[in-house]
């Protein structure tokens, strides 16, 4: 179960992109959905597509890790695949057989439809959740986020919750599981049965993971209160984020990616991504 | 010696609750003074009042009578002031008994720099403490590693460096080594022994593993919300019939002395190290 959950962990590294602001990260993991969106033709997902390859290769994480955490979207992809393959009509029929056609443009669209789904969900966690430690992360957003605080939004609460979150993901997936074959031994039965049966099932599951977690909650609560929390006023950071020359250059690349993915948009011709 | 804490006449009932729980009156009358650098074990069963205690020294509950002092510095009554409590907090900290639910930060370091975080220390300070913490617990190669993936007895020394980086003069512990096995029990005993010799750090021990607490400087048995010893290993663990009455066991090597004495051999009782108790047996039988 904890082995499955491959999608937003953290990679150990010392690459440039772990080293990073995680702020820069931040504004430009959405920088570059942007232009993942703002990408019309072939040539334009062709050049993304390489830029995402030469993040891989700066963030020196092994490819096999990124495309495993590909694996929940199989099915995303598949459908949206079929989907467009099926039911877009365009000018060059390749085949068609009884009410079902497909053309040419819908085999394109949906190639370029899954790219971009691909490129999506790489970037973003190649950028944030594979380099950036989630400490860091919630340390950036609640940084970046600051300036609301001063119309009453409670942002350092916010990234604090995350936090707590965030650790105690991989607790409660332990317990969870402790849970389950604890009921199991009591002979209770998950995988058999119709989807009300299962879904039935799992309240034995969740009633007792509910109450530890309240228990968990409590005891956190009395041991953050000992070590003298008192909530974001006067609190300090061991780690200072620091911008550093590595986002200047991430920034001046992104904008040039931008640039370029907006020219050729305009000026080269080809087949153009509908949706 | 300094005196650190101080306990006059603390007495503390927990409130009857809306589901018809009787009110129950966990501690009765309870005085004592711990000074700077000791090393103090409280032993007592379930139910004795032993956490009750740790929680008013935390100033987690507050004591319906007596009066609590820390540092000399009163924080118990109605003029104790939320900075008064702040403070004492500074120097008076808690590892509890489940490692996992102390442990706030998904990185070793950030959790052991999250206490002087809060206490706002300026960062590079931090940096410098938290590795002198990581480095006295014996976890600085654990520095950017994740807390979940951790031992039992790694995470309690993480909890022990957070307090260490804190700079507390006192930890309490409550029970922190009941939930683990016997190499961490080890493991965490021997960091909490090395700390309060080489730190002159004050170390009060809530435990009911009798070996632990032969390795204290003083022992307070707690029944029944009471205190009924108090006084050194040796002069506690010589009383064992009382200690089981109150339903305690006393040290291995203590009962068995205890025992041959009572089928009278001439041996001293208040032996600890397993060693030393066998060389007391040969010693009598030699003879």
């Amino acid at each position: 179960m904890k082995n499955s959950v491959a999608f937003g962990q953290y990679c150990e590294g010392k690459s440039f992109l772990h080293k990073m602001d995680p702020r820069w990260k931040l504004v430009l993991a959405v920088f570059y959905i942007v232009v993942i969106f703002l990408c019309k033709n072939i040539f334009t997902f062709a050049l993304v597509a390489l830029s995402a390859i030469g993040l891989v290769a700066l963030s020196e994480i092994n490819p096999k890790i990124i495309i495993r955490s590909l694996k929940p979207l199989v099915m995303i992809i598949c459908v949206t695949a079929i989907i467009n393959i099926f039911w877009l009509k365009g000018e060059t029929l390749l085949f068609s057989f009884g009410p079902i056609s497909v053309y040419l443009e819908g085999i394109i669209n949906a190639f370029l439809i899954v790219v971009r789904v691909i490129l999506l969900v790489s970037v973003t966690t190649l950028m944030l959740t594979y380099t950036t430690t989630p400490i860091a992360l919630t340390d950036g957003l609640e940084q970046l986020l600051a300036p609301l605080a001063k119309i009453k939004l409670p942002v350092h609460e916010f990234s604090m919750m995350m936090t707590i979150a965030l650790r105690f993901i991989p607790t409660l997936l332990e317990e969870t599981e402790k849970i389950m074959n604890a009921q199991r031994a009591r002979g209770a039965d998950f995988s058999t049965g119709s989807l009300k049966q299962r879904a039935k099932a799992l309240v034995p599951i969740l009633i007792p993971l509910f109450i530890s977690a309240f228990r968990r909650a409590e005891e956190l609560a009395i041991a953050m209160e000992c070590r003298c929390y008192t909530g974001g006023e006067g609190r300090t950071r061991m780690n200072v984020l620091h911008s550093s020359y590595r986002d200047l250059v991430g920034l001046i690349v992104t904008v040039l990616l931008c640039l370029a993915v907006v020219l050729i948009n305009k000026f080269a011709p080809g087949y153009r991504i509908s949706m | 010696m300094k005196e650190l804490i101080r306990a006059e006449h603390l007495s503390y009932a927990y409130p009857s609750d809306e589901d018809g729980v009787p009110a129950h009156q966990a501690l009765k009358d309870v005085s004592f003074t711990i000074n700077e650098g000791e090393f103090v074990a409280i032993l007592g069963h379930n139910g004795s009042g032993k956490s009750t205690l740790a929680k008013l020294l935390c100033m987690v509950l507050e004591a319906d009578e007596g009066s609590l002092y820390i540092g000399g510095k009163k924080m118990t009554g109605d003029s104790v002031s939320d900075e008064d409590i702040y403070s004492a907090r500074r120097d008076v900290g808690m590892v509890f008994q489940n490692p996992d639910n102390q442990l706030v930060a998904t990185i070793v370091e950030e959790d052991v720099a999250f206490g002087c975080e809060n206490l706002g220390v300026p960062s590079e300070k931090i940096r410098k403490r938290v590795d002198y913490a990581l480095a006295t617990v014996g976890m600085t190669k654990y520095a950017r590693h994740e807390t979940h993936r951790l031992s039992g007895g790694q995470k309690q020394r993480i909890a022990i460096a957070g307090a260490i980086a804190m700079k507390r003069k006192c930890i309490i512990f409550d029970e922190s080594t009941a939930m683990l096995d016997p190499a961490g029990r080890k493991e965490v005993m021997g960091t909490i022994a090395r700390l309060n010799r080489e730190e002159n750090l004050t170390v009060i021990h809530i435990t009911h593993y009798m070996n632990e607490a032969t390795m204290a400087d003083r022992v307070i048995v707690m029944s029944d919300g009471g205190i009924i010893m108090d006084g050194t290993p040796g002069e506690v663990f010589n009383r064992a019939t009382e200690l089981w009455d109150a339903n305690l066991d006393v040290p291995q090597t203590t009962e068995l002395l205890w025992k041959l004495k009572e089928a009278g051999y001439d041996v001293k009782t208040d032996i600890f190290d397993p060693c030393e108790c066998a060389a007391e047996i040969v010693r009598v039988l030699k003879k």
